[in-house]
C-alpha cells in the first residue's frame, strides 16, 4: 500500500494535497451551527450534478417533447421520479444552504480583510447559481417555466436602444421558443455547471490560503505553538469531516422528508401551474418566480419605471459584492459589534423575508407600497453601512477563541 | 428588536385577509390513494364519462393493472374498449383540431390535471355545473365560468339551477354573487351518491397525476428510519473524536 502511495507521490502530489487541505489544514476549533452550510452546499452541488446527469439521459430538450419526457422520467424510468425530485428539491435546498452560508459570512465578518476574495468568489458562485436555476427552470417546459422565462428575458428589453435586440439575441427568437429551450439546456447542463465547479474550486483555494474565520472573528494564525500550528486550530480531518458527516445526516433527514412526503412543498418548490404544458397563447393570471428569486422580483416591481427597476434589481445583488468595502467596522464578529449593527442586520433579514413574500403576491397598490418601504430598508443596510459600522460601539475582542 | 418584528408582522395581517376573501370557495375532499376500490371505481367512471374527449396520454393501461391490483383480463373488460395493447397509453381517437372545431377548445389531457388544479378544485368543479341558456351546451360552471365543457355527468347528478344574490361592494356597485344550487331535474343518483362518484373520480385523477405517490411515501418511511440511525451513529462518532478537543 505504501509502495503504491510512494509511486503516486513521486508523480502526483497526492499526500501533499491531502495534508494541505484536510489532514494538516487547521481550522478554528470553535465552529458552531452556522459552519455546516459550506460543506452542505458542496454536498448539494454534487447531488445536482449526479442527478442532473441521470436526468439528461432521458430528458429531451425539444419544445414538443420536453414536457412529455419529464412525465416519462416520472412514470416509466426506473427510479426516475426519485432522481427528478432529488434534483428539483436540491435546487431549493441549494439556495437555502447558500443563503444561510452567506448570512454566516455576514454576521461573523467573514467578508472582511483578508477574506475579500473568498467573498467575491462566493458572490460569483451565487450569481452563477441564479443563472443555473433560472435556465434549469425552463427545461420542464410547463406554463410557469415558459412565462417566467418570458418575463425575465423581457427585462433585458428595458435597456434603452439595444434592449429589444438583446432580448431577441438571448431567446434566439421573437418569443421564448424551441431555440431558447435548446440554448438554455446547453447552458444549464454544460456551461454553467463548469463555471460553478471552477468557482467553487477557487473559493476553497482562496479560503485555504488565508484560513477560516470563526464565530469570534479571531485570527487563529496569530497564536501558534512551537511547531507553527495555531493554538486554537484543529486538523480539518478528522475533526470537521466527522462533524460535517453528522450535519449531513440531519440535512438528509430534512431533504428526504421533502422528497418523499412533500416534493412540491406546497407549491414553493414546484409550482402547480408548471404541471400544465407551456402554452404561448395562454398567459397564467399570476406569473411568479420560484421563492429564491422573489426578494429581487419584489424590488424590481417596486420601481415604477421598468429600466430603473431592472437597474435597482441588479443593484440589490451588486451591493452584496461591495460588502467587504462597505464594512468599516473594527471587529468581525457580531459577538463584539455594537447595537447599531445588530439592529441593522435584523432589519435587513426582515426586509429580505418580507420582500421574498411580496414577490410571490399579486402587485396590488398596498403590496407595492410595502415592497417599496422594505426595498428602501434593504438598500439602507448597505448604503449606510460605511457610516454605522464606523460609529458603532464595539466590544473588545479576546486574544483567543472562546469555548 | 422584538417590538420591531412584531410591528412588521402586524403589517402583514390585513393583506392576508383580503387575499383570502377574493378566492372562489372550494369544497374540501379527502383523498386516500390507498383505497384501491375507490381508485378502481374512479378508473371506471373516467373511461366511461371522461375519456370520450379527454386523454390521459402519459398513463399506460399496464400501469393501472399493476397499481390497481387488477388482472389483464379485468383491465381489458372494464377499462379498454378500442382494441389497444396493454402497454399503450390512455389516448383518444379524436384529434385536437377536430375537438377545437366541436367545442371551441380542445379538452385538456387529464394526466396531470389533479396536480395542476388541485383535488379540491376538481371535486368542486365537477359538482358546480348549472343550467345557463346563454351557453352553447346550455350549462355553465361557478368554479370555471363560461367553461367549454358540456355537463357530461348530468345523467347521474341531474341538472341544477344556480341561485345568485345581489351584493354591494365597497365602491357601491351591485353585482351578482353565487349563493347556492337548487335541483332542476333529478338524475340517476342522490346528491350523496353523486358526491361519492365525484370523490372516486377525483381519487383516480389524483392517482394518475402521480402514480408513484403511495410507493414514494412508504419508501420514504424506510429512508427516514435509515437516516435517523445513520445520524445517531455519525453523532456518536463525532463525540468520540471530539473528546480530545474539549
Amino acid at each position: 500500500m505504501s509502495t503504491l502511495l510512494n509511486w503516486i507521490d513521486e508523480r502526483f502530489p497526492l499526500t501533499k494535497v491531502w495534508n494541505e487541505h484536510l489532514a494538516q489544514y487547521y481550522a478554528p476549533k470553535n465552529f458552531n451551527f452556522w459552519y455546516f452550510f459550506g460543506s452542505l452546499a458542496l454536498l448539494v452541488l454534487v447531488n445536482q450534478i449526479v442527478t442532473g446527469i441521470w436526468l439528461t439521459m432521458n430528458y429531451k430538450p425539444d419544445a414538443d417533447l420536453a414536457f412529455g419526457s419529464i412525465e416519462y422520467i416520472m412514470r416509466d424510468v426506473n427510479w426516475g421520479w426519485l432522481i427528478r425530485y432529488m434534483h428539483s428539491t436540491g435546487a431549493s435546498a441549494f439556495f437555502i444552504v447558500v443563503y444561510l452560508h452567506m448570512f454566516r459570512g455576514l454576521i461573523y465578518g467573514s467578508h472582511q480583510k483578508p477574506r475579500e476574495l473568498i467573498w467575491i468568489f462566493g458572490m460569483l458562485i451565487y450569481v452563477a447559481l441564479m443563472a443555473e436555476a433560472f435556465m434549469g427552470y425552463l427545461l420542464p417546459w410547463g406554463q410557469m417555466s415558459y412565462w417566467g422565462a418570458q418575463v425575465i428575458i423581457s427585462l433585458f428589453s428595458a435597456i434603452p436602444a439595444v434592449g429589444d435586440h438583446l432580448a431577441q439575441w438571448i431567446r434566439g427568437d421573437f418569443v421564448v421558443s424551441d431555440a431558447t429551450l435548446n440554448r438554455f439546456f446547453a447552458f444549464h447542463v454544460i456551461a454553467l455547471p463548469l463555471v460553478l465547479v471552477m468557482l467553487v474550486f477557487v473559493h476553497i483555494v482562496a479560503l485555504h490560503k488565508v484560513g477560516s474565520n470563526n464565530p469570534d472573528g479571531v485570527e487563529i494564525k496569530k497564536k501558534k505553538d512551537a511547531n507553527g500550528i495555531p493554538l486554537d486550530g484543529i486538523p480539518f480531518h478528522p475533526y470537521y469531516t466527522v462533524k460535517d458527516i453528522a450535519g449531513v445526516g440531519v440535512f438528509l433527514i430534512l431533504f428526504a422528508l421533502v422528497i418523499f412526503f412533500k416534493p412540491e412543498f406546497g407549491g414553493w418548490f414546484m409550482e402547480p401551474d408548471n404541471f400544465s404544458p407551456a402554452d404561448p397563447l395562454k398567459t397564467p393570471p399570476d406569473i411568479v418566480p420560484l421563492w429564491y428569486f422573489t426578494p429581487f422580483y419584489a424590488i424590481l416591481r417596486s420601481v415604477p419605471d421598468k429600466f430603473l427597476g431592472v437597474l435597482t434589481m441588479f443593484g440589490a445583488i451588486a451591493a452584496l459584492f461591495a460588502l467587504p468595502w462597505l464594512d468599516r467596522s473594527g471587529v468581525r464578529s457580531i459577538r463584539y459589534k455594537g447595537p447599531i449593527f445588530k439592529i441593522a442586520i435584523a432589519i435587513f433579514v426582515v426586509s429580505f423575508a418580507v420582500l421574498g413574500y411580496f414577490g410571490t403576491q399579486p402587485p396590488t397598490p398596498v403590496h407595492t407600497i410595502v415592497s417599496r418601504i422594505f426595498a428602501l430598508l434593504y438598500f439602507a443596510f448597505f448604503v449606510l453601512m460605511p457610516v454605522y459600522s464606523k460609529i458603532d460601539k464595539t466590544k473588545p475582542v479576546p486574544e483567543r477563541v472562546t469555548k | 428588536m422584538k417590538k420591531l418584528i412584531l410591528t412588521l408582522l402586524m403589517l402583514l395581517v390585513p393583506l392576508g385577509a383580503t387575499a383570502a376573501a377574493e378566492a372562489i370557495h372550494l369544497d374540501h375532499v379527502d383523498i386516500d390513494l390507498k383505497d384501491q376500490a375507490a381508485v378502481q371505481r374512479g378508473a371506471k367512471y373516467f373511461v366511461n364519462y371522461c375519456q370520450g374527449c379527454h386523454s390521459a396520454k402519459y398513463v399506460r393501461y399496464e400501469r393501472l393493472m399493476k397499481d390497481l391490483g387488477l388482472t389483464e383480463k379485468e383491465v381489458r373488460a372494464n377499462l379498454m374498449f378500442t382494441g389497444e395493447k396493454i402497454g399503450d397509453h390512455m389516448t383518444i381517437a379524436a384529434t385536437p383540431a377536430d375537438q377545437e372545431a366541436w367545442f371551441g377548445k380542445a379538452p385538456p389531457d387529464l394526466s396531470l390535471e389533479a396536480r395542476y388544479r388541485g383535488t379540491d378544485w376538481l371535486y368542486t368543479y365537477l359538482r358546480s355545473f348549472y343550467l345557463d341558456d346563454s351557453r352553447p351546451f346550455g350549462v355553465n360552471n361557478t368554479v370555471f365560468p363560461d367553461v367549454a365543457m358540456p355537463d357530461v355527468l348530468a345523467e347521474l347528478q341531474g341538472y341544477q339551477k344556480a341561485v345568485f344574490k345581489e351584493e354591494t361592494d365597497a365602491e357601491g356597485n351591485t353585482h351578482k354573487v353565487f349563493d347556492h344550487f337548487e335541483a332542476a331535474t333529478g338524475g340517476k343518483l342522490t346528491s350523496e351518491q353523486y358526491d361519492k362518484v365525484v370523490h372516486d373520480l377525483v381519487t383516480f385523477l389524483s392517482y394518475i397525476g402521480e402514480p408513484v405517490k403511495v410507493e414514494r411515501e412508504s419508501l420514504g418511511v424506510k429512508v427516514i428510519i435509515f437516516l435517523l440511525i445513520f445520524t445517531v451513529i455519525a453523532y456518536l462518532l463525532k463525540k468520540e473524536y471530539w473528546r480530545d478537543i474539549h
